[in-house]
């Protein structure tokens, strides 16, 4: 009996979920698996691969796309030292609040200041208008949740980032719009960002197009799940006390009933 | 009054009891002194479980509620906090998130336990009905928390559906922009929701209390549907239950936290991690997993409902059929003990209902399947049917059921089955 009603519960669970999760499957290309360090229970992210990814969406990405959820203090989390982040902070310019005079203009200028690691990172654009503006139209989304909001998470990153190609023939194409089938309706308002030594890594690591993609999909997994690694590393602990603890409460209940026949 | 005080062992607690008889009264209701039908299988966990889930939800909840922030320029953002400075907020937040649908498994079985071994029938009618209305509450509650994290889902899901109570004759449209608090979902809808969300759980607590109480006096149903007729038919609540309802719950928490902690998003959808914008229609509006045999039910009507069957004058629209269909498929739920004419509760002395049971699960997961899919092609047609047969089952398959059915001879008494059943199969 406990067996069914467990699969019952599963069967229910998974179905629905399934069930769910193809709903919008029809609007882009499904994006094949990858390997991900993060993958699993006992998944972990890779620090360097982190620093990559850091590296990768500074020097490409945060030209258009903002990251408004993460803070220079966050760095640290992924490898930096402090000293290092308030270095990276203060490469950065924000608009400095009032000073003892009440003045954070001069000359009609905003006064800047150097960002301090407390400090979100600073934004490509001032708002939605100005991004537009800037890019035909198009809204380059944040994204510092992106792998959560899109099916496939990071394998959909990496997939799309890699997936530029030239439409097959009699495909209309809008101005301005690339080719790219894991995206819904195959046209996306963003021209490839990456090729092959886009960036150059201080770790030596070989910058190929697949690479780059993969470290900056893993970046933004971080930028989504930063509890990640907390999160599984307690989940463990939790599930094993649990079913220790379930199996003793199985032989007390066989005990406890035992006494009934 | 003073004769009625237990004597215990420990004199504290005699000192209280004689004031206050509250370990007597937790022994008559959950304890030794409170006598259980001696053969409840698993399934009569569930109601142990949904009763500590709901726990869990309100512990959750009001951790969340001390950071969270009802704006519409700030909730999203004040949940990202949560997820991401709060100390162990993700923990919170995920475990609340997840303990919606599990809230919603457990209660799921729950009814569907209480189907199979009619448990609505005389003399458990309002408890059953007590419990149909825990779950419009339960509904209305997941409904509202859901719009909280103002995500596109959050928002368009409340829009959709605050929308269907326009359909109200000559008040529907005051009502949608009374709920709304203005000319559309905005900040004070966010705020009336945040409001409800807090306060409905202990409203549905409340519900529990009556829906425990009645069910202390008539006593839990059990496999054989048959009642308790003598002392072999009962064993005391404690030690057995407790011990079983625990293993129950050790199994549940696994399921629960398995989820928890390694698929945190599996039930949910992708959409609502993106800020709320009224500007841009996602791509299909979908419901919570719980919602979407209901969903399905609603978009089941025809558009062109009236002209499909020639009639003339337009006596409704398909959206106001949709908005009647998919109350009436809870309500009518409620009038089960009436609906169900057998004078014979388990279904496993009958031998159609039981079929007919399965069948009519399978119908409620087809329309789940079809809730979460657009409403157009074949998926519309299998909606429409699988809609047809919910209500062809509740509203004319049981009443005439009973009258024709033959069912199995039951068992002298709860003890003879027992005893009988372990030369059988065995519970
Ligand atoms: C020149 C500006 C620009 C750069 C540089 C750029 N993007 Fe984009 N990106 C856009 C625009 C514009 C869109 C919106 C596309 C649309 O909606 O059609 C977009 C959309 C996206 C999307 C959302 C796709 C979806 O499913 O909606 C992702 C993810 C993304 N970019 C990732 C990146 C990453 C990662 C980088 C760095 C490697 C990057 N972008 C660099 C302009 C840019
Ligand atoms: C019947 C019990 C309850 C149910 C079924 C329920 C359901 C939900 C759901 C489905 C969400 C949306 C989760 C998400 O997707 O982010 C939510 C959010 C929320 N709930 Fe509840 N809830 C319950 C009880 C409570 C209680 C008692 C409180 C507080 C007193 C509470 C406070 C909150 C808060 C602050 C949020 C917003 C934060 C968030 O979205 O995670 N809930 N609830």
């Amino acid at each position: 009996m406990g067996k069914i009603f467990i699969a019952a519960g599963l069967a229910l669970g998974l179905s629905f979920g399934v069930f769910a999760s193809d709903a919008s499957a029809s609007s882009g290309k499904a994006a094949p698996s990858q390997e991900w360090t993060f993958d699993g229970v006992f998944g972990n992210f890779d620090r360097a691969q982190l620093k990559r990814g850091y590296q990768v969406y500074q020097e490409v990405c945060a030209a258009c796309h903002s990251l408004s959820q993460i803070y220079y203090r966050n760095l640290s989390e992924i490898g930096f030292t402090e000293d290092e982040v308030k270095k990276i902070a203060a490469e950065f310019e924000v608009p400095r609040g009032p000073d003892d005079e009440g003045e954070t203009h001069e000359d009609g200028e905003q006064i800047m200041r150097a960002a301090k690691p407390f400090d979100k990172l600073v934004q490509p654009y001032a708002n939605e208008q100005a991004a537009r503006a800037a890019n035909n139209g198009a809204l380059p989304p944040d994204l510092s949740l992106v792998t959560k909001a899109r099916k496939g998470g990071a394998n959909y990153l990496h997939a799309l980032l890699t997936g530029f190609a030239d439409a097959p023939e009699g495909f209309k194409m809008q101005d301005g719009m690339s080719y790219n089938v894991y995206f819904p309706g195959a046209q996306i308002a963003m021209a490839p960002p990456i090729d092959d030594d886009a960036v150059e890594y201080a770790d030596g690591t070989k910058a190929s197009k697949d690479q780059i993609s993969r470290d900056v999909a893993a970046f933004l997994t971080w930028t989504a799940e930063p509890e990640l690694e907390d999160r599984k590393r307690i989940g463990i602990k939790v599930l094993i006390f649990l079913i220790i603890f379930t199996a003793m409460l199985y032989a007390v209940k066989r005990r406890v009933w035992a006494k009934l026949h | 009054m003073s004769e009625n005080t237990r004597k215990f062992k420990n004199p504290v607690i005699n000192w209280i009891e004689y004031r206050l008889p509250i370990f007597s009264f937790i022994d008559d209701s959950v304890g030794s002194n409170y006598p259980s039908p001696r053969n409840l299988n698993y399934w009569w966990n569930f109601g142990s479980l949904a009763g500590v889930t709901l726990v869990v939800m309100i512990a959750t909840g009001i951790f969340l509620a001390m950071n969270y922030t009802p704006h519409v320029d700030m909730a999203f953002d004040s949940v990202e906090r949560i997820m991401r400075d709060v100390n162990y907020g993700w923990l919170m937040r995920y475990v609340h998130m997840n303990g919606g649908t599990m809230f919603f498994i457990a209660v799921y079985i729950h009814i569907f336990r209480g189907m199979y071994y009619g448990s609505y029938k005389e003399p458990r009618e309002l408890l059953w009905i007590i419990g149909i209305v825990i779950f419009l509450a339960m509904m209305a509650t997941a409904f509202v928390g859901y719009v909280l994290p103002w995500g596109q889902m959050s928002f368009w899901g409340a829009t959709v559906i605050t929308n269907l109570f326009s359909v109200i004759p000559f008040f529907g449209d005051s009502i949608v922009q009374w709920l709304w608090g203005g000319f559309s979902v905005d900040n004070p809808t966010l705020n009336r929701f945040f409001s409800f969300h807090f306060l409905l759980p202990f409203v549905i607590f409340a519900l529990v209390f009556l829906h425990l109480w009645a069910l202390h006096e008539h006593k839990s149903n059990n496999p054989t549907g048959v009642e308790i007729k003598g002392d072999a038919d009962v064993i005391p609540f404690h030690p057995y239950y407790t011990a079983k309802d625990a293993f129950g719950l050790g199994v549940f928490l696994i399921f629960f936290l398995g989820f928890t902690f390694f698929a945190p998003n599996f039930f949910g959808e992708p959409e609502n991690y993106i800020r709320a914008n009224p500007l841009v229609t996602p791509a299909e509006i979908v419901p919570e997993w719980y919602f979407l045999p209901y969903y399905a039910i609603l978009r089941a009507v025809p558009d062109n409902f009236i002209d499909a069957w020639g009639i003339l004058p337009v006596i409704i629209t398909a959206k106001e059929a949709g908005v009647i269909l998919m109350f009436a498929s809870i309500i009518a739920l409620a009038f089960l003990p009436w609906l169900d004419s057998s004078k014979v509760r388990s279904a496993k002395y009958r031998p159609i209902y039981k079929q007919l049971f399965w069948v009519f699960v399978a119908d409620t997961f087809v329309l789940g399947y079809i809730g979460a899919h657009p409403a157009e092609g074949h998926f519309l047609l299998i909606g429409r049917i699988a809609t047809a047969y919910y209500f062809f089952h509740l509203l004319i398959l049981l009443p005439l059921l009973g009258r024709f059915e033959k069912t199995r001879p039951l068992p002298e008494s709860i003890s003879a089955s027992v005893t009988n059943a372990s030369s059988e199969e065995g519970q």
